[in-house]
């Protein structure tokens, strides 16, 4: 398949790229992540594989949100902040997302919490599936594992997701 | 099946991709980027509409100079395909970077310019021959015609009418490179790319032709 014009792929996944990194990073600094993601593409554009060019896209923006948090990390905490200092691993769980149940509430909001409670890679794995609709094989290419493995994680993530939705725990 | 967690988890985060951009944004995004991508030579192909009397047509151009004039009955997607098939996949709708011959068409259909100064891109023409017939048909001016036989001679091979019909018929810049002023030796319009109203628009406006 040759590759198509990076302009379509820009009007093709734009939306969901945002709407994945507002999911990531707030809605505050996925604007700039978007803008960095795009740009990171075009200078890597054409990939060598141009069959899953949704998960390569994803890929990309994923590695922005991480690159994001790894410099928030590195960046000097305010006094007090602390409780989550175990470098990139903990890379990021977004406080804004924990917070997000301001319009939603409810069930939802719980959901949304707990989701931010999920370790990196599950996180991602589930926005990837459920916020943005990815396939397996696409997912996989995004996080750089088979897509076996990304069903597993989505599985495994649910599974951490219900019991925490039913134990009450809402952060 | 789908679980019970799995379907609530879709409904939940499912609203995030609602959340999402107006076009407008999608054309900011591709401006920054044409501007960033301009600076470190990340840019292969620029394009951008232009309005014309019939319909809005679209113009391509690499650094060399205008590659590509899409007339509004040309399906511009597979256009574009084509051109990152052929050329490069680094195609960005970036309308500050074909400025000049955006200008220059406006100018010739609103009957101010009637000759275009625009440095053009060739490199979709593959065949020597055809070039020529291009390079030919570049001197042919505002409201003159000629006919096939006689462009071909003018490309130097008087015989070969019927390969400068198919380099005409072919022609990636239709309007800059004026291939609407060839018609057939009986008088006739002939055939044109940009289907026959836009050719007899073409030379109306030129005055080749009594408005009809």
């Amino acid at each position: 398949m040759a590759a198509p014009p990076f302009q379509a792929l820009i009007d093709e996944h734009r939306r969901s790229v945002l709407a994945f990194l507002r999911s990531l990073v707030g809605p505050a600094d996925a604007d700039d992540c978007l803008q960095e993601t795009f740009l990171a593409a075009l200078r890597a554009y054409p990939p060598r594989e141009t069959s899953n060019l949704r998960g390569w896209i994803f890929k990309i923006a994923h590695n922005k949100a991480l690159d994001h948090h790894r410099a928030r990390t590195r960046a000097p905490h305010p006094v007090g902040d602390g409780g989550q200092l175990d470098g990139a691993g903990a890379a990021a769980a977004p406080a804004w997302l924990g917070g997000r149940s301001g319009g939603t509430g409810g069930r939802e909001g719980a959901i949304w919490s707990a989701v931010a409670d999920l370790p990196e890679g599950q996180r991602a794995a589930v926005l990837l599936r459920f916020a943005v609709d990815l396939r397996y094989r696409e997912i996989g290419a995004a996080l750089d594992i088979s897509e076996e493995a990304a069903r597993r994680r989505v599985s495994d993530a649910l599974q951490a997701l219900r019991s925490r939705i039913a134990t009450g725990k809402e952060s | 099946m789908e679980t019970r967690i799995e379907s609530e988890v879709r409904r939940a985060l499912g609203g995030a991709a609602a959340i999402s951009a107006g076009s407008e944004e999608g054309e900011t995004l591709a401006s920054w980027l044409a501007e960033r991508a301009g600076g470190e030579g990340l840019l292969d192909i620029a394009y951008a509409a232009v309005d014309t009397p019939l319909g809005v047509a679209t113009v391509a151009a690499t650094d060399r100079g205008l590659i590509r004039v899409m007339l509004p009955n040309e399906d511009r997607d597979r256009s574009l395909e084509r051109l990152a098939r052929e050329v490069s996949p680094r195609i960005l709708e970036a309308p500050g970077q074909v400025d000049a011959p955006r200008r220059e068409l406006d100018e010739y259909f609103a009957g101010r310019r009637r000759a275009f100064d625009l440095g053009l891109d060739l490199r979709l023409v593959h065949a020597a021959f055809y070039r020529q017939v291009l390079e030919a048909l570049r001197k042919v001016r505002f409201g003159e015609t000629l006919t096939y036989g006689e462009i071909a001679a003018r490309a130097g091979n008087p015989r070969a009418h019927r390969a400068a019909g198919t380099a005409v018929g072919t022609n990636p810049l239709p309007i800059v490179v004026p291939c609407h002023r060839v018609v057939r030796a009986g008088g006739e319009l002939g055939n044109y790319g940009g289907g026959p109203e836009m050719k007899r628009f073409l030379l109306e406006l030129e005055g080749a032709l009594p408005l009809s």
